[in-house]
């Protein structure tokens, strides 16, 4: 089967490419580094070169609170941040690095959607909702979200300003790829990888069991049970070959196979001790491992840098008095673990929905937030663009991520650049940014509840017409 | 002793006398000078030296000093000093208008606020320990926040640029601290004739509070002796430095209009005369140090009318010239080894009673205009950009008649080179990139490790340490100017650690700048047959060091009253978000609903069912259910219930128990 693409697809690609190299080549790159919006003391690429330059310089990279991000990030960026072109921009070749990230991870959305799309409807076909499925053709949502992913202004903003969240989500892409196609390696390296990044991606070990184990996304399985009683009901009519072949495309699909997950499982401890080795030979000397993990997770848990980000707790733990700290980091942490276990029991038959749910709140919630973050959750929304066409609000939501991304930098430049605005200014576009990130994946899960409510009822009815 | 009876006196004065024979032989000695020195710019510097030394005792039972601050000698023998220097200033040294070149500045230009320094001589894992009990000794001693310089982000230890201490040096500033009189009054109490006679007694409050800089001063220092490298002594340095705006409405003239330096006296600047010296005083000097400047034109003068200079001496050519005139006439004159340089005329007060105080007075007769001699480079240092996000340090090197003449007396030579220490530490909120650091030359950017000797770099750490950075330039003679420019982020800090007046801003304390191939030091012809430790330090050759200015870094401020309002809003958000979500997750809309219907409808509440039946027989209709629930099943639910409540109970009753 031909798979439609959109149209003129790789001219879009290509077009947003060229809009990236153009970008880059304005004077200091429109000064978006140093935003904090896009470069937040865990992503910025100026405190990666100052990391560099001190192991240089034969100090330890994370001495003196600067660089808070992986070794290996450090060693694969670092000697591109001192070597420059004669005549080109300073950061060209990182540059290069981010934009070459960020299309590779549009191509991997784009395949993990033709790959969901591609289970989605055969398992619909399977339930006999034949016109569903091929409504759910119609929309070639992996192209779609790969575009929306490259032209996504937030995605462009933290290209060209060189943050390195553009390589966390390479990585968490990966891994859902890997995953979505059933590659265990693959899957488990990019698992690895992110969770080495950022942490927060460590979540994300959930959906990747599960669509290993379940397979991609489907209708509710209870669906499938009750074919499965109806095929034992009517197997003496029905023929026999065919009942076969349908009986083993169920046992697929309800059945958790535990041999992807083992090996995904095996290949997470390879590659995460792989991973350890090579951070511990390259921290040796400066304080070992636990050095390490002070440093970056520690940073990260502890939310010990009160810059402004367009996230909340950089403004509430520089209020907050100090004996309140830490009931309330393990309060906002407890936030997004207390949401892991009721997710993942109601969308266990969606495991990339699942995915992008819980991408989501960990980049409303994490410490440091930045409109990278932001980007990758938008572009795996447009996987599910079928799924949820029927979202509450999104007109709503659109104005107001537009609205927020146009003042917050008002807000900003009043506080920190002009001084007639205050801290609140700004503080209440990034309460606003979060309220509407709540609304999107509230929403979200209620409208892809609510089409698998749409299925069963479907379903049922389909059922008693066969019945009658 | 005084409040004694005198009959019980006798004895103990013997003692007394026995003790101070003991003490004599192990010669504790005081000594007091002024220098004062008439600066180009108007003003007249007044430089105080106090210096009291004592023997180690060998035996530390003698814990009795007669003139020795017995409180210092404590702190000595309590910390295992081995150097320490304390000042507290106000105001800035005009490097440029007061010169960096000599002696004076080098050792009594100082940055604003206080600055202590002290080398331990204790292991290195105890040197932190030391510090932060001597800031706290020295607060209590001098009335002032010393010890806001215990916290580790305020102190740090440079190892070389500064003075080389082999790690146990620990240097540390508080740009911010207000100088006055009651940081005075304990300094001066370290004094055996405090305020009352003696050089001190010129001290006078108000005059002193009034210059454009002051500068006191307190070092210790631990001589070793020659012979078996033990130590031999506590050298206790005291010093005031002042410079002072003679009052010209007194002289009546308007001297501004005939460019003539305003003439100025002891009482004037001061408004007080020398009634005596301190009689403990082993030495009491006053020395006036006429600068190379006005010498030359004196000279010049000379020649000019002819008059014959070839036999000058007699000191009363000294005292009147056709340049100034002096009130006193000067008991020795010192001039510099080289032709036409600076001379220093010297005035011992030994001879002065109580009736008649000495005045010393200068009257300028001739407009004379000169300038005192630079350091290398003059250096100074300023904030770029705008915002409060981000900006740059930048630190500038300009050269100036030194290096001019040197480049001009070394072209013939291999290419001269000019080395230049610089130590700037930065506090912890200025978060320095150290990978920004750029150097322009004669403005243009060069390559850094061109002109970079050495460097050492120890970054700060986020509320533990602040930044040092250490390095060692070396620039060609003919250099115009150098700049050097490293970036920085601006800190958000918790709204503890702002200060009250936070909007105020954070300085950045000064930075060092120092030419360790140039020694400030006059060479008198007279090779020190006095033991004026004045005079040898003005003699010595030390290293030309000079600060820059202090920072003042304006920092992003949070709202100090929203707390409450943050802590509430930010909670309320999450609380949306965690209810809506699970809201979403547990809503069961269309088949569910149903299903739970038919449940209810196959298990009932007795209650309920009863309930709706009383309700529709009230309406006269017959009930939806005919069917009477059963029993046992009324019961089961009944008997759930109960289960219920006797476990909320049991939980309640295991709470009440365990949590007393």
């Amino acid at each position: 089967m031909k798979r439609k693409k959109v149209q003129w697809f790789w001219t879009w690609v290509l077009g947003s490419v060229a809009m990236r190299l153009i970008l880059l080549y304005f004077p200091k790159n429109l000064n978006l580094s140093l935003r904090p919006e896009v470069s937040t003391p865990v992503t910025s690429l100026r405190r990666l070169a100052e990391g560099y330059w001190l192991k240089q310089s034969s100090l330890s990279p994370y001495a003196g609170s600067m660089y808070h991000g992986s070794p290996l990030l450090l060693t694969l960026l670092g000697p591109l941040t001192v070597t420059r072109v004669e005549g080109q921009p300073d950061h060209l070749l990182c540059s290069l690095i981010f934009v070459v990230a960020d299309v590779a991870c549009a191509m991997l959305i784009c395949g993990a959607g033709e790959k969901l799309q591609v289970a989605y409807s055969s398992s619909l076909q399977f339930l006999g909702l034949h016109n569903l499925s091929e409504d759910s053709e119609l929309l070639p949502s992996g192209d779609i979200a790969a575009l929306v992913y490259l032209w996504n202004p937030f995605t462009v903003v933290a290209c060209v300003g060189l943050s390195t969240s553009a390589i966390e989500n390479l990585m968490v892409v990966l891994s859902l790829y890997g995953a979505c196609s059933r590659l265990a390696p693959l899957a488990a390296f990019g698992w690895v990888m992110a969770t080495h990044m950022s942490l927060y991606p460590a979540i994300l070990i959930v959906p990747v069991i599960l669509l290993l184990g379940y397979g991609p996304d489907a209708p509710p399985r209870k669906l499938f049970w009750r074919r499965k009683n109806l095929e034992v009901g009517n197997s003496t009519c029905s023929d026999s070959y065919s009942a076969e072949e349908e009986k083993n495309q169920l046992k697929m699909a309800n059945v958790f196979s535990l041999r992807p997950v083992v090996l995904f499982l095996f290949w997470t401890l390879l590659w995460s001790s792989y991973v350890l080795f090579l951070c511990s030979i390259y921290v040796q000397q400066y304080g070992g491992l636990r050095e390490l993990f002070r440093r970056t997770y520690g940073f990260i848990l502890t939310v010990q840098d009160l810059s402004p980000n367009i996230g909340v707790l950089w403004y509430f733990f520089a209020e907050v008095f100090d004996f309140f700290r830490n009931f309330f980091l393990l309060v906002f942490h407890g936030n997004i673990l207390l949401m892991i276990a009721p997710l993942a029991l109601r969308l266990n038959h969606r495991p990339c929905f699942l995915a992008f749910v819980y991408i989501a709140i960990s980049s409303m919630l994490k410490s440091y937030p930045s409109v990278g973050d932001s980007a990758l959750y938008l572009g795996l929304l447009g996987l599910f663009a079928y799924e949820l066409k029927d979202m509450n609000f999104s007109f709503f939501l659109f104005s107001g991520y537009v609205g927020v991304s146009l003042l917050s930098p008002v807000m900003h430049n009043l506080w920190i650049w002009r001084g007639t605005g205050n801290a609140n200014f700004y503080f209440a576009t990034a309460i606003t940014y979060t309220c509407f990130q709540i609304i999107l994946v509230v929403e979200s899960v209620s409208a892809m509840l609510n089409h698998d409510r749409m299925l069963t009822k479907l379903y049922t009815a389909k059922l008693q017409n066969v019945k009658s | 002793m005084g409040l004694l009876h005198p009959k019980a006196t006798f004895p103990l004065s013997l003692v007394f006398l026995f003790l101070f024979f003991l003490m004599a032989s192990a010669e504790e000695e005081f000594l007091e000078e002024l220098l004062l020195k008439p600066l180009p710019d108007r003003k007249v510097l007044a430089h105080f030296h106090f210096q009291n030394e004592a023997p180690l005792a060998a035996h530390s039972f003698a814990r009795h000093h007669h003139l020795f601050p017995k409180s210092i000698s404590q702190l000595v023998k309590k910390f295992h000093i081995k150097t320490m220097e304390l000042s507290f200033t106000q105001g800035r040294w005009n490097y440029e208008r007061w010169g960096g070149f000599d002696p004076i500045s080098s050792h009594n230009a100082k940055p604003p606020g206080v600055e202590l320094w002290a080398v331990f001589d204790v292991p290195q894992h105890q040197v932190d320990a030391s510090w932060k009990n001597l800031t706290h000794s020295l607060s209590g001693l001098f009335c002032a926040s010393i010890n806001f310089l215990e916290s580790s982000t305020s102190y740090s230890a440079p190892e070389w640029a500064f003075q080389s201490a082999l790690g146990s040096l620990r240097y540390g500033t508080l740009p911010r601290e207000a100088v006055c009189t009651e940081n005075l009054t304990p300094w001066l109490k370290l004094l055996p004739c405090r305020d009352k006679a003696g050089l001190s007694s010129l001290m006078d409050r108000p005059s002193i509070y009034r210059s454009f800089y002051h500068s006191q001063r307190l070092h210790l220092a631990m001589p070793t002796a020659a012979s078996n490298g033990s130590k031999s002594g506590i050298i206790l340095e005291q010093a005031l430095t002042v410079v002072l705006q003679p009052d010209n409405q007194k002289a009546g003239i308007d001297h501004v209009s005939t460019k003539i330096q305003p003439s100025w006296s002891l009482s004037s600047i001061f408004g007080r005369k020398i009634s005596g010296r301190c009689v403990v005083a082993k030495l009491s000097n006053i020395y006036l140090h006429v600068e190379r400047g006005p010498v030359t034109q004196l000279e010049n003068l000379q020649k000019k009318t002819s008059k014959i200079a070839a036999n000058d001496t007699g000191p009363e050519d000294y005292r009147r010239n056709s340049v100034f005139e002096l009130s006193v006439t000067p008991e020795r004159v010192h001039t510099e080894l080289e032709k036409s340089s600076s001379s220093l005329y010297e005035y011992s007060i030994k001879d002065y009673k109580d009736i008649e105080q000495f005045d010393l007075g200068l009257t300028w007769k001739h407009p004379v205009v000169w300038s005192s001699p630079h350091a290398p480079l003059f250096a100074s240092r300023f904030l770029m950009g705008s915002g409060n996000e981000r900006g740059a340090i930048a630190i500038s090197l300009k050269s100036t008649e030194v290096t001019e003449g040197l480049a001009a007396a070394n072209n013939v030579e291999e290419r001269c080179k000019l080395q230049v220490n610089v130590l700037q530490i930065v506090p912890w909120y200025v978060k320095v990139y150290y990978h920004t650091l750029q150097l322009l030359v004669d403005e243009r950017p060069q390559v850094l490790t061109d002109f970079v000797e050495r460097m050492r770099v120890s970054p700060s750490e986020d509320k533990v340490s602040p930044g040092v950075m250490e390095l060692v330039l070396q620039f060609p003679c003919e250099m115009k100017s150098a700049v050097l420019s490293i970036e920085f982020d601006k800190g958000f800090l918790h709204i503890d650690e702002y200060p009250p007046d936070a909007n105020q801003g954070f300085d950045i304390p000064s930075a060092i700048i120092s030419f360790p191939d140039y020694h400030a030091g006059l060479q008198f012809l007279d090779k020190s047959q006095s033991k004026s430790p004045l005079l040898s330090k003005l003699q010595e050759r030390s290293p030309v060091l000079s600060y820059t200015e202090v920072l003042l870094v304006p920092l992003t401020t949070p709202d100090f009253s929203m707390p409450y309002n943050v802590i509430t809003i930010t909670c309320t958000v999450f609380a949306l978000y965690f209810g809506s979500l699970l809201n979403v997750l547990r809503r069961r809309v269309g088949e569910e609903e149903r299903l739970l219907k038919n449940k209810e409808a196959k298990k009932g509440v007795f209650f309920r069912r009863l309930l709706t039946n009383v309700s529709a027989k009230l309406r006269g209709r017959p009930s939806e259910s005919p069917l009477p629930p059963p029993s046992s099943s009324s019961l089961f639910v009944n008997s759930k219930l109960i289960f219920r409540v006797l476990i909320v109970a049991g939980i309640a009753v295991a709470w009440q128990y365990y949590s007393q």
